[in-house]
């Protein structure tokens, strides 16, 4: 099968599986306990009438499978409804903080890549010597570590000792200011050094498996330079296994970056979810989870089709 | 001089539980356009000497001493750069199992043409040309199409060829190949011995045949030469090696053929195992499984000898039979197992006219 048809395969896939992911977000926030209208009014003794008024300018006095057929239906336009809390339309909410938490992830995830994949080719390259050991102590550390006290101890060695970044984000210059983007880098290393110390063990020992491969000897046999044997014949193989974990490892970053996001007061959509978490902010709270389910099945999406094109015994 | 000589070749392993002495003072020749055979059981050295040859030993192998002369250069002064020109270039090698030696990413064309373009300077265009001209030569239809196709979209018999493609590709002067055929069922290996004997004489290029198939190399071979331990035992012509076996231990290997018509119930062995390389037996190394053993044959480790004069053979530029123990034909002592007689064809025309056949009797 040719990679296009693979890739429109997989795609029509997608389909059922972003329905599951609505269903079920709909269906989790629903089933938090608390009435949202105690939220809405603060939970103030109301009369019926003016409490049924209220019910039905959220939708709320529908079964809820009409609000739910309601909500996807607007949802697949980019309506997810207005604020319980602010009253702001929940797309507003959410775009004023999504450059915010992207940004964060992709460097993240940059930071992990582009540290954990030449880590690990080291270490399998010079396998079972200092190098591999060291490699090997750096990762158990990195995923032994909680994320919120990897942040704490970034901000105050980096932050409190050494002065170099402000202790708030300098939120105020935008997410695209040079100061913003320096600061983004803490937050991004301490949610990525968990995955990056997984990724490099994975690539080191995904590495090692394949450089005990007959190919090899054919490609050193051809009289190829040990460069392209290791970075044509050897990375390519060895990359499989890890591209399917760092699809993973992106639904690992977005909700650590929950967690961060607190840590660091980043004005991200993780603090806006916790926030909103509290005060039963059902439109805010299902949007930010069906985003989160779609980021994740959009990784994922990516990562079958890059396996699909790193190995063609797969286009099946 | 010959194309190839290696002399006194040491190849050593050293592992955790010892050195192992892979090979122990090989030496041999291969001319120019010979097919020179290399038997032995499993261990004997074989392809250790053959990834030798590349110098290709993985840790923690090394090779101690010796020289490897390719072309009159010895091969083990060479730095990394000058030896890999010459490899996949001038020598050139055929790996065993033909599905785990191609790369499973890289089309077929591709694993072909890089050390085309590598080695040859030719551009993408004119390096797909070559890959697939050579494609065609051992016998890939519609090789144009077949280019661009992954290696698990052939089968295993067109991997093989595949892989003898990529020897080819280069016009090497000589081309190691390491049990060609052990991962082929029968019909197909003839095919590719078939292959490969075609593509040698139109090159005119050398091959080392490493195998332990005693029938293939009667079929393809010129020379043999017969390992145990790590050096080699028998070293001859094909034709004496079948018709006058002289060293106990090829004589056990020719005995050990299940052959067409043959009513024994049970197949001939040579009792016990290829010695642990770390710590050899002392005097002839065969001397613990040999029915022939007396007892100075735990203490002289014999050298080859000219098979009709007796005198010290040198292994390199000797063409007449040579072989390490003359026992088969000399005095017995103690018990012996087995007797081994080697006819000619008229008493056993092979189905294709196979050249000898044994005949065992149990005394």
């Amino acid at each position: 099968m040719s990679l296009q048809r693979f890739v429109l395969k997989r795609g029509l896939i997608t389909i059922p599986l972003l329905l599951g992911i609505s269903l079920l977000t709909f269906g989790m926030v629903h089933a938090i306990p608390g009435d949202p209208i105690d939220f809405i009014t603060l939970f103030t003794d109301l009369d019926p009438q003016t409490e049924m008024e209220i019910r039905a300018e959220y939708g709320l006095d529908q079964p809820v499978y009409i609000q739910y057929i309601d909500w996807v239906t607007s949802a697949a336009t980019g309506d997810f409804g207005r604020s319980i809390i602010t009253r702001d339309p929940v797309i507003d909410e959410i775009m004023t903080r999504l450059p915010y938490t992207l940004v964060m992830g992709i460097m993240a995830f940059g930071v992990t890549l582009v540290t954990a994949i030449p880590t690990g080719v080291i270490a399998a390259y010079y396998r079972n010597t200092k190098i591999d050991q060291a490699s090997r102590v750096f990762a158990l550390l990195g995923i032994a570590i909680p994320n919120f006290l990897l942040g704490l101890l970034l901000l105050l060695i980096f932050a409190s000792w050494l002065d170099l970044f402000p202790i708030l984000p300098p939120t105020d210059q935008g997410i695209l200011s040079y100061d913003m983007l320096v600061y983004t880098l803490l937050p991004a290393i301490t949610i990525g050094t968990g995955s990056t110390a997984l990724l490099m063990r994975l690539m080191r020992s995904s590495m090692v498996e394949e450089l005990d491969k007959d190919y090899v000897r054919t490609a050193r046999a051809k009289g190829l330079p040990e460069r392209t044997v290791v970075q044509k014949h050897v990375l390519r193989n060895s990359l499989i296994s890890v591209v399917t974990v760092a699809a993973i490892q992106v639904a690992f970053i977005i909700s650590g970056s929950v967690v961060v996001e607190i840590v660091f007061s980043y004005p991200g959509i993780g603090r806006l979810l916790v926030n909103r978490v509290g005060n039963r902010d059902f439109p805010v709270i299902q949007a930010i989870v069906l985003l989160i389910g779609v980021a994740v099945i959009l990784a994922n999406f990516v990562a079958d089709v890059l396996y699909a094109y790193l190995d063609p015994r797969i286009r099946y | 001089m010959a194309m190839l000589e290696v002399e006194d070749l040491n190849v050593r392993f050293y592992t955790d539980d010892g050195v192992v002495k892979a090979t122990n003072d090989l030496s041999y020749r291969i001319e120019a356009g010979e097919r020179f055979g290399v038997v032995g059981e499993s261990g004997a050295g074989k392809s250790v000497t053959s990834l030798a040859l590349m110098r290709l030993i993985d840790e923690p192998g090394v090779i101690e001493s010796g020289e490897i002369r390719f072309k009159g250069q010895n091969l083990l002064e060479m730095n990394e750069e000058e030896m890999r020109s010459l490899r996949g270039n001038e020598i050139a090698m055929i790996f065993q199992d033909a599905e785990t030696a191609l790369n499973p990413s890289y089309t077929v064309g591709e694993q072909i043409s890089e050390a085309i373009r590598y080695h040859l300077d030719l551009d993408e265009a004119a390096a797909r040309e070559r890959a697939i001209e050579t494609l065609e030569s051992v016998g890939i239809p519609s090789a144009a199409e077949r280019y661009s196709d992954y290696p698990h979209e052939f089968s295993g018999g067109m991997q093989q060829r595949v892989v003898i493609a990529i020897a080819l590709s280069c016009d090497p002067d000589l081309i190691i190949a390491d049990e060609p055929t052990t991962a082929l069922d029968v019909t197909i290996e003839a095919q590719i011995l078939e292959l490969l004997e075609e593509v040698a004489t139109e090159f005119d290029t050398a091959i080392q045949l490493i195998t332990h198939d005693l029938g293939v190399v009667a079929e393809f071979c010129d020379r043999v030469m017969v390992m145990y331990a790590g050096h080699p035992v028998e070293m001859a012509p094909v034709e004496d090696v079948y018709y006058n076996p002289q060293h106990p231990y090829t004589v056990g290997l020719m005995s050990s053929i299940p052959r067409i018509g043959d009513d024994r119930d049970r197949l001939q062995t040579i009792p016990g195992r290829m010695p642990d390389l770390i710590e050899m037996p002392p005097g002839c190394n065969f001397h613990p499984r040999c029915p022939y053993a007396e007892e100075s044959c735990t203490r002289v480790d014999p050298q080859l000898v000219d098979v009709e004069t007796g005198d010290p053979a040198d292994p390199i530029n000797s063409d007449a039979q040579t072989a390490a123990c003359l026992a088969h034909t000399g005095e017995l002592t103690g018990e012996l197992e087995y007797e081994v007689t080697v006819r000619g064809e008229d008493d056993f025309p092979g189905p294709d006219g196979a050249s000898s056949s044994a005949e065992v009797t149990d005394r």
